[in-house]
């Protein structure tokens, strides 16, 4: 070997391992934090370091000349630089920025309670709404259960922060739903039309919702149906109240579904048994067909069908409020068919798609009789008993279509834009003794536009921005509204956020058969909240105020000079940990609202809206007797009724008022699993027993008067308590799994 | 003159080929020998750090991306505060998919860090998430065992969850036992492709073993 080989070798080893230079420093983040756990390293090389807990970093590298030095952490975005290298000790401190991430970042939450499986801590997931004592699994009853709403059992909706029944609009995969409820009985609350377990997810806003969602004066339940089923199954049901018999077909690429359920609901033997106050001439009966689809139809794409059939009847029996010897009939029909396709992907990059189109049909043939003690029907052609003999066919048809492009910015801030178009059909046809047949209707191709952006600043504040434009072909009127909301999180003990948005909404249908010559009814609502989120608890206070204007008044015409207020402050609490087992969440809500509508001779407090509401909820589970024990209670003070009375002149005056007795309401059911943990079990068990109002109190929802205001009757539900009791079996699928995940 | 360079050159390449490799084994040799006591003394993170620095090194391994994901999905699943875990989870995922496609297909040791990852995110609202999580979770310890069935992971995998499900819902330390001794039988046959291919999880399911007596 000769001098020079001698010589490169030599170099060549001491580039190896003697000229070693030693990098140290300390990795902070911009608020001046030390980051432990940052990951240091000399680019396409071993050597690096991580940094310890009080952020320093040290390491030696035999590497020289032009490197790069990289800096990686979890939430925090990746740091770089050009260094030179030379022998010795090399001081680098350096600074991280923090990432803008999902997890970490406050959460626009004003006014809206979300209750889903998703990656975000939930408030009420579908199985919660299942296992609500007083819902009796009906989705809006267990939404009852928090701070916003009434306690309304003689009309169905969801009255919330002083709004009507009305005013609260529910959208299925982002269309909006017209008939979610059972056609309304007179004084007797329907329940949804819909079964929860249809639902993943669960989004409602009491107030300041998106600029996604209008026509909506007070609040918006939004509802996301489910994907693909786990796995193939069948199911059957026996209940008080029916059968039902499903099936679900998962296809063996796990890339599409496809499912059928019937159900068939009548009434005659549970009310052989449980005596019901009206007198029910034709039990009533439901038969509900309901039918599916999914379609993966790309790692990120989905297609859902939904299609549902109702068919159901009823007749009761009252006595007449204005004479002892007569009775009130009342009868209904009702068909109603529901559709819903939606499809949603991801367009390349950061580019998301979803466009919902919805189909509904509702048809109610009602018929209301005078009748003598003999049930036999009477004729009386003056006042007021001429008006209470009619039959009126009402049928409903509405077609969405609503696209909704959504694109993501840097970071987790993200811009969506859109429309929806709506076809609106109402019909109806109206005979009495002398009055054959009068057509009324109308048709109104309803648009919107909107757009919204999430815009996050920091990690700790964001803000929601949204506009949202709508014309009515019928009304021949367009609005344009804004909608804004603001969070800002403090420190890791919780958020505040603030919501402001302005909200039209048509007039009813009732109203609308006859005239259009209306403007939209307004509400502005303000709305400040706080909120403290973990896995274990939800704490949440909220404060608003809801103005109205243009409500509708039908005195001394109709028109739009109504007005009103609502403003109040809400808690909630929610807590899965502190007692083992248990689970439970309060709610309580206060309310002042007074309004001058329909024919309210002055701005009142409107018989809908009781000043203090509370509820509690309680879910224990026991493991050994494999069963759950849920209770629920609700406390309302009483709601103010009014008899309104026209003097000669046609002015609105009250003539009697008062407030109802104070609503309790406490309901049990248990939920026993005998197959719970039998793994290899393919078939699965679920008995339900439940009971509304066990302690038996009186529930009086209002009044009702007589034409001459001497009689005065108190509406009370049907029967003093609702007792139920099911066993649900289904083969293939374990739901072993939801229950053990629910008390893990 | 010219010959006694060309011969230099080819000595070096040939050193610097051999100590690239040798340089590579030992790095992870080292760092592999470091997977037990990193887990009790606290310093996870810096061997997945390591890791990720050999794998982006080398750029062609995928052991490297394997154990760098395997140390993140540790730290996630040893976490006591779950806010950072679906972030690190989400990292642990990223560092796979890199292994998975230097390796060239989704083999069982992938499945079973898969199925880790999987468990890390149920952690986090285990109600909300079973359905979706805990089920991902099942389904690639079986495909893990379908891929290699002497494969001893996917089975002390098995053990480990049977021991944390409650008694009534078909767990416990008695239901457990069974997985885990059948994992130790395993564990003694166990033969790793290389010395760097996956080999851990023996002193696992020693000790859950130990905790089931």
């Amino acid at each position: 070997m000769n001098k020079t080989s001698i010589t490169l070798t030599f170099l060549l080893l001491s580039a190896f391992s003697f000229a070693q230079t030693t990098l140290s420093g300390i990795i902070k983040d911009y608020k001046g934090k030390p980051i432990p756990g940052a990951s240091i390293t000399l680019r396409d090389t071993y050597d690096g370091a991580t940094s310890d807990s009080s952020g320093h970093y040290n390491f030696s590298t035999p590497e020289k000349g032009e490197k790069i030095l990289t800096v990686t952490c979890v939430g925090y975005k990746p740091w770089e630089q050009n260094i030179t290298l030379h022998a010795g000790q090399m001081p680098i401190n350096i600074m991280l920025k923090e990432n803008l991430d999902e997890l970490k970042a406050v959460i626009v939450t004003a006014g809206s309670f979300e209750a889903s499986d998703s990656k975000r801590t939930t408030v009420l997931n579908p199985l919660d709404i299942v296992t609500t004592a007083s819902a009796n699994a009906d989705v809006t009853a267990a939404i009852r259960t928090l701070p916003g709403t009434q306690q309304v059992g003689e009309k169905e909706g969801l009255f919330v922060r002083g709004g009507s029944g009305e005013e609260a609009k529910i959208f299925i995969d982002g269309t909006l739903v017209n008939n979610f409820f059972f056609s309304s009985v007179p004084d007797i609350a329907q329940r949804g039309r819909f079964n929860p377990f249809l639902f993943k997810g669960t989004v409602f806003t009491s107030g300041g919702y998106s600029a996604l969602y209008g026509q909506a004066l007070s609040a918006a339940l939004i509802l996301e149906t489910v994907d693909l089923p786990e796995r193939t199954s069948a199911n059957v049901g026996l209940s008080t109240v029916g059968l039902n018999a499903g099936y679900q077909k998962l296809a063996k690429n796990n890339k599409a579904s496809w499912g059928i359920n019937y159900n068939y609901t009548n009434l005659l033997p549970y009310f052989a048994i449980v005596p019901q106050k009206p007198d029910y001439f034709r039990m009533p009966l439901y038969h509900n067909a309901e039918t599916n689809f999914r379609i993966k139809t790309s790692r990120t794409g989905m297609l859902k069908f939904y299609g549902y059939f109702n068919y159901n009847q009823l007749g009761l029996r009252n006595p007449d409020i204005d004479s002892a010897k007569l009775k009130n009939a009342f009868g209904l029909y009702n068909n109603n068919e529901y559709a819903n396709l939606s499809y949603k992907e991801v367009l390349g990059r950061n580019w998301k798609l979803n466009i919902g189109t919805s189909y509904s049909h509702n048809l109610d043939n009602i018929n209301t009789d005078l009748q003598n003690q003999d049930n036999e029907n009477q004729h009386i052609p003056y006042y007021p008993y001429l008006q209470k003999a009619f039959k009126v066919d009402s049928r409903s048809q509405l077609a969405t279509v609503k696209t909704v492009l959504e694109k993501h910015l840097s970071g987790i801030s993200a811009v969506r834009f859109g429309g929806e178009y709506l076809w609106n059909k109402e019909n109806t046809d109206y005979s009495n003794d002398t009055l054959l047949h009068a057509l009324s209707g109308y048709v109104d191709n309803f648009t919107a536009l909107f757009a919204e952006t999430d815009i996050y600043i920091t990690n700790d504040l964001a803000a929601k921005l949204g506009t949202r434009y709508e014309y009515s072909s019928y009304l021949k009127k367009s609005d344009i509204v804004p909608r804004v909301s603001i969070a800002y999180k403090l420190g890791n003990k919780g958020q505040v956020s603030f919501a402001y948005g302005m909200f039209y909404q048509k007039p009813e249908r009732n109203y609308l058969l006859f005239s259009n010559k209306y403007l939209y009814q307004k509400a502005t609502h303000y709305i400040l909240n706080y909120q403290k989120l973990t896995t274990e608890h939800t704490f949440r206070v909220e404060a608003y105020y809801k103005k109205y204007n243009d409500l509708l008044k039908t005195v001394p015409d109709t028109n739009n000079l109504g007005y009103g207020y609502a403003q109040g402050i809400e808690v909630f609490w929610r807590d899965k940990k502190s007692l083992k087992n248990f689970d439970y969440w309060i709610s309580y809500s206060y309310l002042d609202t007074k309004r001058d509508y329909l024919n309210y001779p002055k701005s009142m407090q409107p018989n809908f809206a009781a000043t203090h509401t509370a509820s509690a909820v309680v879910k224990k589970f026991v493991l050994n007797w494999k069963t759950q024990f849920n209770a629920s209670y609700t406390f309302a003070t009483g709601r103010p009724y009014y008899n309104l009375m026209a003097d000669g002149a046609g002015k609105y005056y009250i003539a009697d008022q008062g407030k109802t007795v104070t609503y309790n309401n406490l309901s049990f059911s248990v939920n026993y699993l005998p197959r719970l943990g039998k793994k290899d079990s393919k078939t699965f068990i679920v008995w339900v027993l439940s009971a509304t109002n066990v302690l038996g109190n009186k529930l009086v929802y209002n009044y009702n008067y007589s034409a001459d205001g001497m009689n005065k009757v108190a509406v009370t539900p049907p029967a003093g308590r609702f007792y139920f009791l099911g066993c649900f079996i289904s083969f293939g699928i374990d739901r072993t799994e939801d229950v053990i995940n629910n008390n893990l | 003159m010219k010959k006694t360079i060309l011969t230099f050159f080819a000595i070096v390449a040939t050193v610097a080929a051999f100590s690239q490799s040798e340089r590579y084994s030992s790095a992870m040799k080292q760092n592999i020998s470091m997977l037990d006591s990193a887990l009790s003394n606290g310093k996870i993170i810096d061997l997945s750090n390591n890791f990720e620095r050999i794998a982006n090194a080398e750029k062609t391994q995928w052991l490297p991306y394997y154990y760098a994901s395997y140390c993140t999905i540790m730290d996630a699943l040893m976490r006591e505060d779950k806010k950072q875990v679906d972030v690190i989870a989400d990292k642990a995922d990223s560092l796979l998919t890199k292994a998975q496609e230097l390796a060239g297909s989704e083999n069982s040791e992938i499945c079973v860090i898969k199925s880790m990852i999987a468990t890390a995110h149920m952690t986090v609202n285990p109600p909300a998430r079973y359905m979706k999580y805990g089920k991902a979770s099942d389904n690639y310890i079986e495909k893990a065992k379908q891929l290699d069935s002497t494969n001893p992971r996917p089975v002390y995998l098995q053990g480990q969850n049977t021991f944390y499900t409650p008694k009534v819902f078909g767990g416990g330390k008695e239901k457990a036992k069974p997985y885990l001794q059948k994992a130790m039988a395993m564990y003694a046959k166990f033969v790793p492709a290389t010395d760097l291919s996956p080999n851990w999880g023996k002193s696992g399911t020693q000790w859950f073993l130990s905790q089931c007596e």
